[in-house]
């Protein structure tokens, strides 16, 4: 084998860094749904498609990325929030398994539904002109707009830890986690906490959908294989642990990355290798908490 | 788990039962519908084709042309009067759900050819279950795989480009002038290796030479991973050799990477509507092989016919590279048999047998006697920015269009065929 | 369910929904049989009475680790799939015959049930679910990679039992009719299997396990291995649903091994009903009918099923023959 140049490790890595970032901001909203409402959310892919068209249909509106950056989460809320409300709320308290039979059922749904409002075909989208181009180091070259989706994964992780860490509508959530009913003789309304949660979750998913669409097609079946990358991630991470979902994300990135480099064919083949190994060793993940496992 | 289902109320149980006798009347209507309408005398095309999935405009243009196929030949008379009818199934783009449609089109509504599919693995399992009922089956999907001996029946045609010839033609464009290098992409399966196959033996005529291959698996969503490798080998041409979406957001990255300012990017397969699917600015620029443009009406009187007609019974518009397959397919066959005077399985692989040539489309075709390949023109498309688009159509520029002729096909020795 | 009347009954109380359901379900794989026996005059075309036949028998062997033992696996396509890659590589690589061929395709699918459950039944609820989908994910890469024997992404072709003969027997496999009950024989044989094992007291046992594990536990049962071997009988019968499938097909697709194959059994399953005798023909026969009625009036048609599905998850969670049962029996 012929030896391998420095800084061509070190595009390979800064690729898988970025890779990383997605698969972490795919993952966030489904650890955090399942962290908190202890949902399977098969829907999950379905979002993050809802939210690439969403965020495109804005666009042609207001012409404007920034702005239809903001109206992702809220639109996504707003499918959210009923979601909740009517599909999942009623079967709380019964087999885990009947959200996670209703997500995949809604999965099909919305899937189907995008299809018949924009076409088969998927719709072309680019990246703003503020973030095209490449930014240079040295002699490597690396899209601004890569560049771009990592600060602002690293910056909606900071807000989310913020927000479940420092203020007291996360001490609800975290409490609300433990003890649900406790919190609710204390007089909060834990069912509103759990809509807001599951919104939350459904927004992230379809920020990350729209952040993807300049560098994916925007197609109706793009959820699909992310569905499945982000359920790895969250499983190696442990299930409901929001710095499992990073810690994995970024390695499997660079994993990912790496292999690719050596042998491609076996880069979706190692993510589920390392899945089966993790289970193996650790059932519960690496920052998974065991009883979800035992 | 259990505890729920006892809160099923009196109501929500009338409703079942409603259901279920709704299912119940739902299962036997059909059938009684199909019957009810089913002439005996008319030649029935079964048409199975990719209608739901990622592939479902491409198959609902081929659906389309294949209707116009059918009226066209029907308004010629059919065959001694004998008109055709289409039966339109959906594949799903999966290769059993396919096999039951070929059967239930084999075995209910009895039909006496059939022509379709969008992928390779749905290509070879349909021939598959037709080769061994006796059916004749024209394939429209590329492929070198099933002119073989091996999956070849005498029931088996293929109106579908051989990777072989399409490539071969595009080859011999891109790696034309001083031994160019070459960088290969190529989607881990029979379409890919195909494709790569057929690039090696262009490569051995010209002297271009290998200074990367990469093997991708299906359906990668991030192919970024990837670049680092192809840019450090310096090539000047890159060949990406898959398909529909893969290649869409191979495209969109390589752009996105600044790849097309280094080395200019070759596909196997160039598709209209993955172009419209990927937008301009991520094709610009991009040179590829297909079967069908519509500008070739300047050059060829079938061309402009089959698209005036189409635009008169659709209303506008302009077909596709995948629809024009749908026309080409059911409109040969059913040509063939009228050569051959009827439609039996092997009264058309008699016609076939002595070289069968016609002009439907797209200039002049043939069926080579030994595998029922088609032998067709190659277009060598090159796809425009947004700045030179003079309408929504107007998607590509044609570089050239290569008359296809036996030596450009593997030979039926190779293939394994006796004759 | 034994009758405890005395007096002889009157007709009419012969005909009294509960005393006919008693006495049906003494008889089940009979009346299975019965009914299946009628179905291709039900159907409209036989090759869909076949796969209404062969998901029926994959969804009954899932039933015994969803509905019976209680475990959701979401990864049952590797049991189907390598069960159908069994009996196709049997037939087309090594030219065994097609009896020979059943028995690769069951050990292939019990040897891969061995191993899945072996390794997930560690895990319990969700996480059994996501652990058997990636296993069987990696099965699929397996069989995807290994193309010089399966075909890799093309799939297997070259399956082909054109006739069948047994002593004085002769059985055309391309007339659907004759295939159709010849693969019923194997159906019912399974389903004979299936009834025993349901009342051995192994099946007492795994109910119990659904039910309550933790009693099941302290009663001083190797829940474990309980599991395990539910698992492993699953496998038996999925198993000989892939090989039947190749046989009909002809062809074994790598999509039998995606995880969509696994989807769908779940949901034809939960729309029959869960933990019933007959439930998964039922649903199998209302998935593939949908899909077959639904599809030729819209492309559309994941819409319908989709929604149907959530409709029968969230309101009827019997499904359509556990709800007829539990009308019947109320």
């Amino acid at each position: 084998m012929t030896e391998i140049p420095f800084d061509l490790i070190a595009l390979q890595v800064l690729t898988g860094l970025a890779l990383g970032c997605i698969y972490v901001l795919v993952a966030t909203g489904l650890t955090l749904i399942f962290g908190l409402l202890n949902i399977v959310n098969f829907a999950h892919g379905a979002f993050y498609a809802a939210g690439a068209y969403l965020g495109v249909f804005a666009f042609t509106y207001t012409g404007n990325f920034w702005l239809s950056l903001v109206a992702v989460p809220f639109g996504m809320a707003l499918i959210g929030l009923p979601t909740e409300r009517f599909l999942l709320r009623p079967v709380y308290g019964r087999d885990p398994s009947y959200p996670l039979l209703l997500t995949f059922g809604l999965g099909y749904v919305i899937v189907e539904l995008i299809r018949i409002a924009f076409g088969t075909d998927g719709i072309p989208f680019n990246a703003p002109a503020a973030l095209k181009g490449s930014l240079f180091f040295g002699d490597i070259a690396f899209p601004r707009y890569r560049l771009f989706v990592m600060a602002f994964t690293a910056a909606l992780l900071a807000g989310l830890w913020f927000l479940i860490e420092k203020t007291s509508f996360g001490l609800i959530i975290r409490a609300g986690a433990r003890n649900p009913e406790i919190v609710s003789v204390l007089g909060v309304d834990t069912s509103r906490v759990w809509m807001l949660i599951f919104a939350l979750g459904t927004a992230v998913a379809g920020v990350a959908g729209f952040l993807a669409a300049p560098m994916r097609g925007v197609i109706p079946e793009m959820g699909v294989t992310v569905l499945i990358e982000a359920f790895v991630i969250t499983v190696v991470g442990g299930m409901g642990s929001l710095p499992g979902a990073v810690i994995a994300g970024l390695s499997m990135g660079v994993v990912v990355s790496l292999t690719s480099y050596f042998a491609a064919d076996y880069s979706n083949v190692v993510m589920f290798a390392i899945m089966a190994a993790v289970l193996l060793v650790r059932p519960q993940g690496l920052l998974g908490r065991p009883e979800f496992a035992r | 788990m259990r505890d729920s289902a006892k809160a099923v109320t009196g109501s929500s149980r009338r409703t079942i039962l409603k259901f279920t006798a709704a299912l119940a009347a739902g299962c036997a209507l059909p059938a009684f519908h199909r019957r009810a309408f089913a002439q005996p005398a008319s030649i029935k095309v079964g048409f199975p084709v990719p209608l739901t999935g990622p592939y479902g405009s491409e198959a609902a243009d081929q659906v389309r042309c294949a209707q116009l196929a059918i009226e066209d030949f029907n308004k010629a008379g059919g065959l001694n009067g004998r008109l055709a009818e289409l039966l339109v199934r959906d594949d799903k783009l999966n290769a059993a759900e396919a096999v039951t449609r070929t059967l239930e089109l084999i075995e209910k509504d009895k039909v006496d050819m059939i022509v379709g599919s969008l992928s390779g693995a749905v290509l070879l399992a349909v021939n598959e279950a037709c080769k061994a009922r006796g059916v004749p089956y024209n394939g429209l999907s590329i492929s070198d795989r099933i002119n073989e001996a091996k999956d070849f029946g005498p029931t088996t045609y293929h109106e579908g480009l051989a990777p072989h010839l399409s490539v071969g033609a595009l080859g011999r464009y891109a790696f034309a002038g001083s031994s160019k290098k070459v960088a290969y992409l190529i989607a881990d399966y029979e379409f890919g290796y195909e494709m790569r196959r057929a690039f090696q033996s262009v490569a051995e005529q010209t002297g271009a030479q290998t200074v990367a291959e990469i093997k991708h698996p299906l359906g990668m969503q991030d192919f970024s991973s990837l670049f680092p490798k192809i840019i450090s080998a310096k090539p000047d041409v890159l060949c990406v050799l898959n398909f529909g979406r893969d290649q869409l957001n191979v495209l969109k990255q390589a752009s996105e990477f600044g790849l097309k300012e280094r080395m200019s990017i070759v596909v196997g397969a160039l598709s209209t509507t993955q172009r419209i699917a990927g937008g301009a600015d991520a094709y610009a620029g991009v040179i590829g092989a297909s079967n069908y443009y519509w500008a070739a009406e300047t050059k060829f009187a079938s061309a402009k016919a089959f698209n005036a007609a189409y635009a008169a019974k659709y209303k506008g518009g302009v077909p596709s590279d995948y629809g024009s397959y749908g026309y080409g397919g059911v409109r040969s066959m059913l040509e063939l048999a009228r050569k051959a005077g009827g439609v039996g399985a092997a009264a058309l692989a008699d016609a076939a047998s002595t070289g069968f040539k016609f002009d439907l489309y797209k200039g002049p075709q043939e069926i080579r006697a030994c595998d029922h390949q088609s032998i067709q023109a190659v277009f060598i498309l090159k796809s425009k920015a947004e700045a030179e688009m003079k309408g929504p159509n107007d998607t590509f520029e044609i570089v050239s269009i290569v008359q296809g002729d036996e030596s450009k096909l593997r030979s039926c020795a190779e293939l394994g065929h006796k004759a | 369910m034994k009758s405890t009347a005395v007096a002889t009954p009157s007709m009419w109380e012969r005909m009294d929904p509960r005393r006919l359901m008693g006495g049906v379900s003494q008889h089940r794989v009979l009346a299975s049989a019965a009914v299946l026996a009628v179905l291709p005059l039900l159907v409209p075309y036989p090759a869909l009475a076949i796969n209404v036949l062969i998901y029926g028998l994959f969804a009954a062997g899932f039933n015994l680790v969803f509905g019976y033992t209680g475990l959701l696996s979401l990864g049952h396509a590797a049991l189907f799939g390598t069960g159908a890659y069994g009996c196709g590589i049997a037939i087309a690589v090594l030219g065994l015959p097609w009896y020979a061929a059943i028995l690769v395709g069951l050990v292939f699918s019990t040897v891969s049930a061995a191993l899945i459950g072996g390794l997930a039944i560690r895990t319990r609820g969700v996480y059994f679910g996501m652990v058997t989908l990636a296993l069987a994910q990696c099965l699929y890469f397996l069989f995807y990679q290994w193309v010089s024997v399966t075909g890799g992404e093309s799939g297997l072709r070259g399956v082909m039992v054109p006739s069948i003969d047994i002593g004085p027997i002769h059985l055309d496999l391309f007339d659907p009719v004759q295939k159709y009950y010849f693969l019923l024989a194997f159906v019912v044989l399974a389903l004979m299997a299936f009834s025993r094992i349901l009342d051995s007291p192994f099946g007492a046992v795994i109910e119990g396990i659904r039910e309550n594990e933790n009693r099941a536990r302290a009663s001083g049962y190797n829940v474990w291995f309980l599991k395990w071997m539910s698992f492993v009988l699953s496998g038996l019968f999925c198993g000989l649903a892939g090989a039947l499938n190749a046989i009909h097909l002809g062809v074994v697709s790598i999509d039998s091994l995606f995880y969509t194959t696994s989807g769908t059994v779940v949901m034809m399953v939960l729309l029959g009903g869960m933990g019933t005798f007959f439930g998964p023909f039922v649903g199998a026969a209302a998935f593939l009918s949908l899909e077959d009625i639904t599809a030729n009036w819209t492309s559309h048609w994941q819409l319908i099923a989709g929604l149907v599905f959530i409709a029968c998850v969230r309101f009827f969670p019997r499904g359509i023959w556990g709800s007829i049962l539990a009308r019947l029996r109320a």
